[in-house]
């Protein structure tokens, strides 16, 4: 609810409820890419009022396009989509808002169509949209909502969210932030930065000069906090940032060096490792009563904690049986298993926000992957190898993956890079995240919205 | 490691072995310098060596994964703590390094451990704690920017630096 305030966004209308037929057309999200569907995005319609007040105001010449791009785009990245050419529509985006012919949008294979207006009253962004199913024929969904016009990405990314949903029955991932780390320099003396950017990659803010190294940001999956660890005055220890207001603070009073942080599923607790005389263990410390509690007690290295859904149990690696390995635990510590067996070193496990699954970092004979298993270890699937790449993050509806990967230097040392990508589940649609600057360790919000 | 492993891994090394045998008189320079640099995963060279004073070097190396101090890495510590001993005004600081073949999160872990052998082998030879401090830097500060062997085997190290 407080999302909604800060986000100055107000679902208003159900234009027409949605029939509660079965439609023809449905997006079948577990087969991946292999046949995406195509739609048609008509660019939203706008009177010559609206118009001109939007370009005044934002400096956009057509804001209906532009949020249309949004929507297109978003819908292409995901890999279930196929967005069509927009030099092949007939209609008029005002007419097919309001009576599609659907003859015409079958004509060039659309079997799905978002139309939609946009205009301004009393200085908010109103928006309407439709979604069309062009073989059948009728409207699947209507919706409208207003907000202030500096949002206008947003609406394209709440309505990408909504139209993802009703066409694969899942929630979307559109209106979600990443934070990461922003790099630059030569590779012994690198600069870090906490970055921040919209999942579509605009909207890039800094929010550390790079004064200092910081590394492994993580979002609170209920608020606008991050957890970090910055090596402010040379002392390695875990950090929480507000990112509206900017304001920091150190994480627990720990005479070392503690790293590897992560929330609980409530955002009530900060889960992290610390380090002390050559041992690394496993605590939590709730935000609100200060209290620590430690989890793991083992001579052994224990880090890279992350809770399951239902706070019930935590994973972790381990290399107490002699090289890294992933544990799962109850969340006091009590009934520790080891679940990866396979060949090779398993580090990074995150669970999935779905609860089923586990995904994480594999090195075996000298090559990195991205994979997930079952959280009893079973069913271990590898999504993608390569030279070096670790730490995936779920998006908040447990369908795509971000991690990032290093590229191998030449004999002379030269062209070190580090890019964000993601891959889906089902290890179809692999794609590089445009970021402005070099970037690792992302980690993805959860929906801003609704 | 299983026993399968040890016997593959036993046999790998057999036939490596005879491999290079067989083609010993073939063997090129760069082979033959890579092995004087590297002995059993951990660096011998003194390439990116620094000293603490004459004939006092600042940093041991570490194989992978291992924060097992060699025997020539204890002669180097005994010598910073020989020379520590006699400069009791000198603080220091051991940073705790980890090559790029490593998650980070568990890379700050294995710094910290590294850092830490070479602490409590200062202490063994009698340097008190209170004068060492460690910091780990994961595998964030390498010193050399290769991706092969050789530049991993360099950033798998523990630096003593002065602290004041």
């Amino acid at each position: 609810m407080k999302f909604i305030k800060y986000l100055g966004i107000i679902l208003i209308i159900f234009l027409c409820n949605i029939k509660n037929s079965f439609s023809l057309i449905e997006v079948d999200i577990t087969r991946g890419n292999l046949n995406p569907l195509p739609i048609a995005v008509s660019p939203l319609s706008q009177n010559k009022k609206s118009k001109d007040i939007f370009e005044k105001k934002l400096n956009i010449i057509d804001i209906g396009s532009e949020i249309s791009g949004v929507i297109e785009n978003n819908l292409k990245q995901s890999g279930l989509f196929n967005p069509l050419n927009k030099d092949a529509f007939l209609q008029k985006p005002d007419i097919a808002h309001l009576k599609p012919r659907f003859e015409d949008w079958s004509l060039i294979k659309a079997q799905a169509l978002i139309t939609g207006n946009v205009a301004i009253e009393s200085d908010k962004l109103k928006v309407e949209f439709r979604l069309w199913d062009v073989l059948a024929g009728r409207e699947m969904l209507a919706l409208a909502f207003t907000t202030v016009p500096n949002n206008w990405r947003r609406v394209g990314h709440i309505i990408t969210d909504k139209v993802y949903e009703r066409l694969t029955g899942e929630k979307g991932y559109f209106d979600t932030r990443i934070i990461y780390v922003s790099e630059e320099g030569p590779k012994t003396q690198r600069i870090k930065k906490l970055a921040i950017m919209d999942q579509d990659g605009f909207n890039t803010k800094y929010l550390t000069l790079g004064n200092e190294l910081v590394l492994t940001p993580r979002f609170n999956p209920t608020n606008q906090m991050v957890t970090y660890l910055s090596y402010f005055k040379n002392l390695p220890r875990v950090y929480l940032l507000d990112i509206e207001t900017g304001i920091q603070e150190v994480v627990g009073d720990f005479p070392g060096m503690t790293f590897a942080p992560r929330f609980s599923p409530d955002g009530k607790k900060i889960i992290m490792s610390f380090a002390k005389d050559g041992n690394s263990d496993i605590y939590t410390m709730d935000l609100e009563n200060r209290i620590v509690e430690r989890i793991t007690n083992h001579p052994s290295i224990d880090t890279s904690p992350s809770y399951s859904p239902d706070s019930k149990f935590i994973t972790f690696n381990s290399d107490r049986s002699g090289y890294q390995q992933i544990y799962v635990m109850n969340s006091d510590g009590s009934n520790v298993k080891r679940i990866s067996f396979g060949k090779g070193l398993y580090g990074t496990p995150v669970w999935s926000p779905r609860g089923d699954l586990i995904a994480f970092t594999k090195l075996h004979k000298g090559k990195f992957y991205i994979g997930v298993m079952r959280t009893d270890g079973k069913g271990e699937r590898l999504l993608t190898e390569n030279f070096y790449q670790e730490a995936p993050s779920w998006a908040p509806n447990g369908r795509v993956l971000i991690f990032y990967r290093e590229t191998k230097t030449n004999d002379k040392g030269e062209g070190f890079s580090a890019k964000l990508w993601s891959i889906d589940l089902t290890g179809y649609n692999e794609r590089m995240v445009s970021t402005e600057m070099d970037a690792s360790d992302p980690s993805w919000s959860s929906l801003l919205s609704n | 490691m299983n026993l399968s492993n040890i016997l593959k891994n036993t046999f790998l090394v057999i036939l490596v072995s005879l491999v290079v045998s067989a083609c010993a008189s073939k063997k090129t320079t760069t082979t033959s310098s890579l092995e004087s640099q590297i002995q059993g995963d951990v660096y011998t060279g003194t390439d990116t060596v620094e000293y603490l004073a004459k004939g006092v070097p600042d940093r041991v190396f570490f194989a992978t994964n291992e924060s097992i101090l060699t025997t020539k890495s204890r002669d180097t510590l005994r010598k910073q703590a020989a020379w520590l001993r006699e400069n009791s005004n000198v603080n220091v600081v051991i940073e705790g390094h980890a090559d790029e073949r490593g998650t980070r999160e568990y890379n700050l872990a294995l710094g910290e451990r590294r850092a830490n052998a070479a602490k409590d082998y200062l202490m063994t030879y009698g340097v008190s704690a209170d004068r060492i401090s460690v910091i780990s830097y994961g595998k964030e500060r390498p010193v050399d920017s290769g991706s092969n062997p050789l530049s991993w085997s360099k950033n798998r190290r523990s630096v003593t630096v002065k602290a004041n």
